[in-house]
């Protein structure tokens, strides 16, 4: 990156628990993490290690029971009031009822944006993710791949200075999914965005980040950052790289001093992630 | 890979056209068929546990003496109270009353009379559904306070409150209108916080994440969410609709009006009992007719927006 790498997310000291007093689970605690301005961040780690949670403590969808997250200098409630997040789910959670181009534009009808502005901008982000041919077509008429792409440019739309990826491919399949990979980079070079990407793969981790973050379940805390100093740019000869597959074993092995703690099953973790957001 | 998935976008919309088409000639047939079934059925009864009648007379230079007693000495379905399907056809070409217009032409003109009524009730419940679902969904507070009431509402029998609105509201159409709109609300109220509540709640934090104001995530996000479970609602209240206005004009004292008809045709129902069943099936026409006014409605707007729902 050629900018100076300033940092832009802070996370100091954060706890975070669910539940009441009595049957009180303890999600994330002693985290300290800084994330630098053009940086791209894997959280990984096994089910119920709180990597999801870490990510929307980040985007300020939930807040910490201690401790504290500041983005550019402000807190993380200030940030998302200033609009400076994108964000992107494992499902693409588009509206049926919008066409694609329409959905792209959602965030800045939100926003305010002009009716001229939010047209240029649309189809500029439709162009990035190479569905400038689909704006007319409903969201229920693409492929989950294309679906996600739109997802993607809707987040990009307002230009945020932080992308938050909630294992946003991991309902893809294999295929789909390494073609996202190489595309994501490309996006990533061409915007300069600051991404936090949470997953389940480690190959995907690798391939994707400047470095990986580890983590560890029960409770759910940081274990290890792995640099990652492959190649700029990572393309499909990234994965034959010899230092690509030493980083694969170097998380697998940090994920695995760690076994034996795996945590619940993925579903309750989100359930009761959701159950908190909502309240 | 463009071209691909162009093909592929193309394949998935003929094959939602397909079955569309396939489905409505098979309704159509469906409700044809269940037509029949009940003519049969209805003139069946007759046939087994109705009147004994005889049939004499010559076609054709053959002598035809019939005559035919229903086997079931129960008589269940006499011609008092299940007219012959043909009489009740023929009843509406004859004068309702002596030298009068013809019934059908009497009943067309309190059928636009109702349906004015109706209409009238259904706007005003559907205003009121539609803002009581908005009203619960942004406060569990309000939700919990006033849910139990509208409950209460509909147990109240509609026939006990129907006088007292006429007593009270001068103006003989609205009291029947405001009736109407006493079963209308309800189902829409219910129908709109089902649907406003359907909102997918990752969508909620996706506005949330833009920052997005309480009255965006309505108007952007859980209005539209909602429109096919409302409009599913109001199928159901423009049907309760019309048995509000009805029930509305007995106590009413309106000349005109379905309402009317059915109290006068019962009141001389031994002189002519077809008169008021084919009351009764213009009531019901007229219920069919303003549920698909509200379904061409939900065609127009929804049209290509929305997944089909099955409701």
């Amino acid at each position: 990156m050629t900018t100076q790498p300033t940092s832009v997310v802070e996370v100091r000291d954060v706890r975070k628990e669910f539940g009441e007093s009595s049957d009180r689970l303890v999600a994330l605690q002693d985290i300290d993490l800084t994330i630098r301005s053009g940086e791209f961040i894997s959280l990984i780690g096994p089910s119920g290690c709180g990597k999801s949670t870490l990510l929307r403590l980040i985007g300020d969808l939930t807040t910490p029971t201690s401790g504290s997250i500041t983005v550019n200098g402000r807190s993380a409630r200030q940030a998302r009031l200033g609009r400076e997040y994108g964000m992107v789910f494992q499902a693409p959670v588009l509206m049926d009822w919008r066409t694609v181009q329409k959905n792209v534009e959602l965030p800045l009808e939100v926003m305010g944006f002009d009716k001229a502005q939010r047209e240029q901008r649309s189809k500029a982000m439709l162009d990035l993710v190479e569905l400038g041919d689909f704006g007319r077509t409903h969201p229920w008429q693409l492929s989950g791949g294309m679906q996600q792409r739109v997802a993607i440019a809707r987040a990009l739309a307002f230009d945020p200075k932080l992308l938050l990826m909630d294992e946003p491919f991991g309902a893809l399949d294999e295929m789909t999914r390494e073609r996202m990979n190489l595309e994501l980079m490309r996006i990533w070079r061409q915007t300069g965005t600051t991404i936090v990407f949470v997953t389940h793969s480690i190959p995907e981790a690798v391939f994707l980040s400047t470095r990986v973050v580890v983590m560890s379940a029960r409770p759910g805390r940081i274990s290890r950052i792995v640099e990652i100093d492959l190649p700029q740019p990572r393309t499909v000869e990234t994965r034959e790289h010899e230092r690509y597959f030493e980083h694969v074993t170097t998380v697998r092995e940090a994920l695995r001093r760690h076994e034996g703690s795996d945590g619940p099953p993925d579903e309750a973790e989100i359930m009761q992630i959701r159950a908190e957001g909502l309240a | 890979m463009a071209t691909q998935a162009t093909a592929s976008v193309a394949l998935r919309s003929s094959e939602r056209t397909a079955p569309a088409a396939l489905g409505r000639r098979t309704r159509l047939l469906a409700i044809l068929g269940l037509l029949v079934l009940l003519l049969v059925v209805w003139e069946g009864a007759k046939w087994i546990g109705g009147d004994p009648w005889r049939l004499h007379g010559s076609v054709l230079g053959i002598r035809i003496d019939y005559e035919h007693f229903p086997p079931l000495k129960w008589r269940i379905a006499t011609d008092l109270a299940l007219p012959h399907v043909w009489d009740i056809v023929g009843a509406f070409a004859q004068p309702a009353q002596r030298n009068g217009p013809p019934l059908g032409q009497v009943l067309l003109g309190n059928a636009v009379f109702t349906f004015g009524e109706a209409l009238v009730g259904f706007a005003i419940g559907a205003t009121l559904g539609l803002a009581l679902g908005i009203a619960f969904t942004q406060s569990r507070t309000a939700e919990r306070a006033f849910v139990p009431y509208v409950v209460a509402s509909q147990t109240v029998p509609i026939v006990a409150i129907a006088p007292l609105v006429v007593i009270f509201l001068p103006v003989g159409w609205l009291a029947v209108a405001i009736i109407a709109a006493y079963l209308t609300f309800f189902p829409v109220t219910m129908g709109a916080l089902r649907g406003l509540r359907s909102a997918d709640p990752r969508a909620v934090e996706l506005m949330r994440s833009y920052a997005g104001s309480p009255r965006q995530i309505l108007w952007k996000l859980r209005l539209p969410a909602a429109l096919p479970y409302l409009f599913a609602s109001l199928r159901i209240a423009a049907s309760a609709s019309v048995v509000g206005a009805i029930i509305g004009e007995l106590p009413s004292g309106i000349p005109y009006g379905l309402g009317s008809s059915i109290l006068n045709f019962k009141q001389y129902y031994v002189s002519g009992p077809s008169k008021l069943w084919a009351t009764i099936i213009v009531a019901a026409l007229l219920g069919l007719v303003f549920v698909g006014l509200v379904r061409a409605a939900e065609a127009l707007i929804s049209r290509g927006r929305y997944r089909r729902i099955d409701t």
